[in-house]
């Protein structure tokens, strides 16, 4: 539209008022006041927001079929009608002018070509090909010849068809969400120490504590709206103390009563001393261990998940067994944890002896109610299941858990990490509701469920996020297909492993996603997908709460949304043509049938019909396919787990509600899990029951400090941490495509020490190579600005796709949780 | 005006063939043109821009963005500095814009004397914005354009 100077608009406007005055219409624009009702109504919805695990509320207004506007959600409870900045602009993340419209085929002379250039192609062409490809590949390598990296921003039945597509469908177990990145430690924690996934408290902890602890979590930046509920209470209640733990400075030691800056790895050193603090100074709360706990000693020595061959992989001893544990006394607990002590960890980690003692002190006061949290510091780890463990050691030895104001938490990254990646179970070793594709009784429940014959979901578990880019590099993988997420950018190590996997040429990969990401263009063939309202969806927060929202506008041009894609793709597979004779002997009544009769048309998915959708809302999947696609996925979804203490209400129910938290019975959520009185699953007169264990008790893991994979040295001297900024959500995809976002923060920077940059002769804003012994990126020095760095220590965020950091990271991994330690290895910067 | 340069800017793409066209809907103008296993030179920083003409918000509920620098403000236990100019008592003096009166309301929606700590971090909502570019441009409409659109002999 052409700009009007405020003159020519005074000018409009006054000429518009005389007009009016004589009784003559003008036009609109020149009107600056739209009084009409029925012309200035907006539609409002809800719906989750589409970016970090916070599960904040929003509300949409739509006009014509546009978003016009977002703001929060005022009857949410999460956010209370605020949200952070990003949160803000979600009006815009949709429109961004490079939205793919059409799939893109790469192509020479008219047909597929590895090296060919992005052609448009039909949906019946891209989906022909594809189809092609991933036969060839099952006749290759058979079901391992074909895998899926899926997303913690699934919706919940995107990950459950997904799943269900690959497990029970191609039979494979080659499925894996960019969660495994993200929280796998987290989920491998709670497992070990609980037998049940997900925390047991809720975000009114917040309101209710006396102390908070944040453990490798920037919260102020990764989970603004949780930050704003934190400083709320330090701000109104003056008794409360804000600790703060970090291998450097950042926004949240604005707030901080007590600061922690550690040296890397060496918070096993903190959380170990701490526990010993406990046991020395008697505040061991005796009854509720003796009740409701009992001790382990872990596995040591378990390598760092790197590739079999590597040195460090072929040095360590309990690699093949990292995840068992024999049993201990509390005696033998209590002289382990004895070599702790606060000096020794104080001398290790260079954190004053005095404020780890403040810190040890707030756990240790029975009268101080503590909220422990963390995210990326632990789970990204390669001792980060063991930091899971041992920061529940100590909530359990002083019994300050499972009530409000007692809690540790641990927060997720994604929309719905914990709604679908964990809950559906999109993980290679996974099943819904906590079940293991290696467990048989687990097995037999989901083919029950899936009605497919006994032995379909094959018994081992796939192949894992950092293992799909070994596969592919090896040529193993052949067949893949990636939804909502930009792993290309994401993972570790992606010169060396993810980009020559992709252009590998045995391989064929497919990408769907809104815009052209460097994943997409690392690809073969794109799907442009629908996003956010553009469909109806379902995420699950870090408190247990599922939100749902309807489609509230179109996708643009062809795009589709990943339901549709993964169950349309399902049309064009014969059932014979992915399960053997034999199995298909056990059922023969699904000779014939395609992948979609036997996965969604099985008289459960496709059970409600379309005029069960509410009113006034497109739904796009459901028109296509003749049913009410999401209602039918969630329903049968929901039986995994309910009876089974992950109980979910019914569907409608969500349309109506700004979310719930599970266990959901009888109607009611559940905000502190194990506790008689708020849990419907602990049984009466039991008080307290970690019924995740058969025997109700939770473990407490003696765990040791253990080296990181990579220490700087005197040729690569600095460590190098990755992670977000505020403005940026994850790889920018849709944060820099919103101009406002883009110019808050344009490109990466590294976060320097002066006296570190001034010993390397640079100044702020001179460019350099940050390289490792796996690639390098070109940047510019930060010495100033929100983070202030120790010596030795450089932070580089990687939401920069012109700075792909993670060609420098290293892919070790927690060998318990597979996830990467992306906050660890050993760099050199020179002048560029 | 934009409808002509929308069909200029596609003849001009039907001239130059169709290879093209499809690398420019392929490539991204996040990255530029640096090969995947390539790594370009890195952009030079930009200073923050500085002045007290406000942007025009997308929406009504968008939070304002901040126009000036804010390098070396402290916002912590201690202190706000913002709030030494947009807080209500001193807007006078400073003649920047008082922070809105949602920013007294705490958690309940009751009004407070003064700004509710969950207000405290103010770049929680409210950025500056460098001297750059977008290089991907948003295609967002306002709805006043939008309303302007649906009218009878509106703009369209």
């Amino acid at each position: 539209m052409t700009k009007l100077d405020r003159r020519q608009v005074l000018k409009l406007e006054a000429a518009a008022m005389a007009a009016a005055a004589g009784g003559m219409t003008a036009p609109a624009l020149a009107q600056n006041l739209v009084a009409e009702r029925a012309q200035s109504e907006l539609k409002w919805d809800k719906a989750p927001c589409r970016f970090c695990g916070t599960g904040c509320s929003v509300l949409v207004a739509t006009k014509d079929n546009r978003v016009v506007a977002t703001h929060g959600d005022i009857k949410s409870e999460v956010n209370r009608g605020l949200n952070c900045v990003k949160g803000y602009f979600l009006s815009k993340i949709m429109y961004g002018h490079d939205r793919l419209m059409r799939p893109m085929l790469r192509k020479k002379n008219g047909v597929f070509d590895k090296n060919g250039e992005f052609t448009p192609v039909s949906w019946d062409e891209a989906f022909t090909v594809m189809a092609d490809k991933f036969r060839a590949a099952l006749k290759k390598q058979g079901p391992s010849g074909v895998g899926m990296f899926g997303s913690g921003q699934w919706t919940v039945w995107e990950g459950y068809a997904a799943a269900k597509l690959f497990k029970a469908g191609f039979r494979s177990n080659n499925i894996d969400p960019n969660a495994r990145h993200c929280m796998a430690s987290a989920v491998a924690g709670f497992m070990r120490t609980f037998g049940i996934d997900e925390p047991m408290g809720c975000y009114d902890d917040i309101e209710a504590t006396d102390a908070f602890v944040l453990w490798g979590s920037n919260m102020a930046e990764m989970h603004p709206l949780l930050w704003t509920r934190v400083t709320d209470r330090r701000l109104s209640a003056p008794h409360v103390r804000v600790h703060v733990l970090s291998t450097f400075e950042h926004r949240c030691f604005d707030l901080s009563d007590n600061s922690l800056v550690f040296k890397p790895q060496t918070d096993l050193y903190i959380l170990n001393a701490i526990a010993n603090h406990i046991i020395k100074t008697g505040r061991v709360n005796k009854d509720f261990v003796s009740k409701y706990t009992v001790f382990k000693r872990g596995q040591t020595d378990i390598g760092y998940g790197l590739r079999p061959d590597h040195p460090l992989q072929k040095a360590a001893t309990g690699a093949a067994k990292a995840n068992d544990a024999t049993d201990m006394t509390f005696e033998e607990f209590a002289k382990f944890v004895s070599d702790y002590t606060i000096e020794k960890a104080a001398e290790m980690s260079g954190v004053p002896a005095n404020r780890i003692l403040a810190l040890a002190e707030a756990y240790a006061d029975p009268k101080v109610k503590v909220v422990s949290f963390w995210t990326m510091g632990f789970n990204q780890h390669t001792r980060g299941v063991w930091c899971n463990n041992l920061v529940y050691n100590i909530h359990l030895l002083t019994g300050k858990i499972s009530e409000p104001g007692n809690s540790p938490f641990s927060l997720t990254g994604q929309p719905s990490a914990c709604g679908t990646a964990r809950e559906v179970g999109t993980f290679s070793h996974r099943l819904p509701a906590d079940m293991l594709v290696a467990n048989k009784a687990h097995r037999d429940i989901a083919e029950r469920i899936w009605q497919l014959p006994e032995g379909t979901i094959p018994a081992t578990p796939g192949y894992h996020a950092v293992l799909q880019s070994r596969m592919l590099k090896d040529g193993k993988l052949n067949a893949y297909w990636v939804q909502v997420n930009n792993n290309i950018q994401a993972a570790a190590n992606c010169n060396e492993e993810g980009l020559p996997g992709y252009r590998n040429p045995d391989n064929f990969i497919v990408v769907s996603d809104a815009y052209p990401t460097v994943t997409a263009l690392a690809a073969d063939l794109i799907l442009p997908t629908a996003m956010w309202v553009e469909k109806e969806g379902a995420y699950g927060n870090a408190e247990r709460r599922t939100q749902m929202w309807h489609q509230l506008v179109d996708a643009p041009g062809e795009s589709r949304s990943d339901l549709w894609q993964l169950m349309e793709f399902s049309k064009r597979f014969k059932i014979e043509e992915v399960w053997s004779e034999e199995l298909l002997a056990k059922k023969p009544e699904y000779r014939g049938k395609t992948m979609f009769d036997v996965l969604f048309k099985n008289g459960q998915v496709d059970k409600y019909p379309v005029n069960d959708i509410a009113q006034g809302y497109s739904n796009d999947e459901s028109k296509h396919f003749g049913f009410y696609v999401q209602k039918g996925l969630f329903e049968e979804y929901a039986t995994f787990g309910r009876g089974h203490g992950h109980d979910l209400a019914p569907f409608d129910v969500y349309h109506e509600v700004r979310g719930l938290r599970w266990p959901v019975v009888n109607g009611k959520e559940t905000r502190w899990r194990f506790r008689e009185g708020s849990d419907p699953y602990v049984k009466a007169g039991k008080g307290v029951e970690f019924y995740g264990h058969p025997d109700g008790k939770a473990r407490i893991f003696a765990l040791p400090y253990e080296p990181p994979a990579e220490s700087p040295d005197s040729e690569y001297p600095f460590w190098l941490v990755t992670g977000r900024v505020l403005e940026h959500w994850h790889s920018g995809t849709m944060t820099r495509r919103v101009p406002e976002l883009y110019r808050s923060f344009p490109d990466a920077v590294v976060f320097v020490h002066p006296d570190d940059a001034a010993a390397l002769k640079l100044r702020r804003g001179d460019e350099v190579k940050v390289q490792s012994r796996r690639g390098f990126i070109r940047t510019r020095v930060e010495t100033r600005g929100r983070n202030k760095m120790p010596r030795n220590v450089v932070f580089v965020p990687w939401f920069d796709e012109a700075q792909l950091i993670n060609k420098v990271t290293l892919d070790a991994t927690d060998p318990i949780s597979l996830q990467t330690d992306f906050k660890k290895c050993a760099v050199k910067i020179e002048r560029a | 005006m934009k409808r002509r340069i929308a069909i200029l800017a596609l003849s001009t793409l039907v001239a130059l063939g169709g290879g093209s066209a499809l690398l420019a809907q392929t490539q991204s103008g996040l990255r530029g043109t640096t090969p995947l296993d390539q790594e370009g030179p890195a952009a030079r920083m930009t200073p923050t821009r500085n002045t007290t003409e406000r942007e025009v918000r997308n929406y009504p509920e968008q939070p304002p963005l901040i126009p000036h620098s804010i390098d070396g403000y402290q916002v912590d236990l201690n202190g706000n500095k913002c709030l030494s100019c947009h807080a209500r008592a001193r807007t006078g003096e400073s003649q920047a814009p008082m922070i809105s009166i949602t920013h007294f309301m705490d958690r309940d929606g009751q009004f407070l004397a003064s700004v509710s700590p969950r207000r405290f971090f103010c770049t929680q909502c409210h950025v500056p914005q460098h001297e750059v570019k977008a290089p991907v441009e948003n295609d967002f409409v306002d709805v006043d354009t939008l309303l302007s659109r649906t009218e009878p002999g509106g703009r369209r």
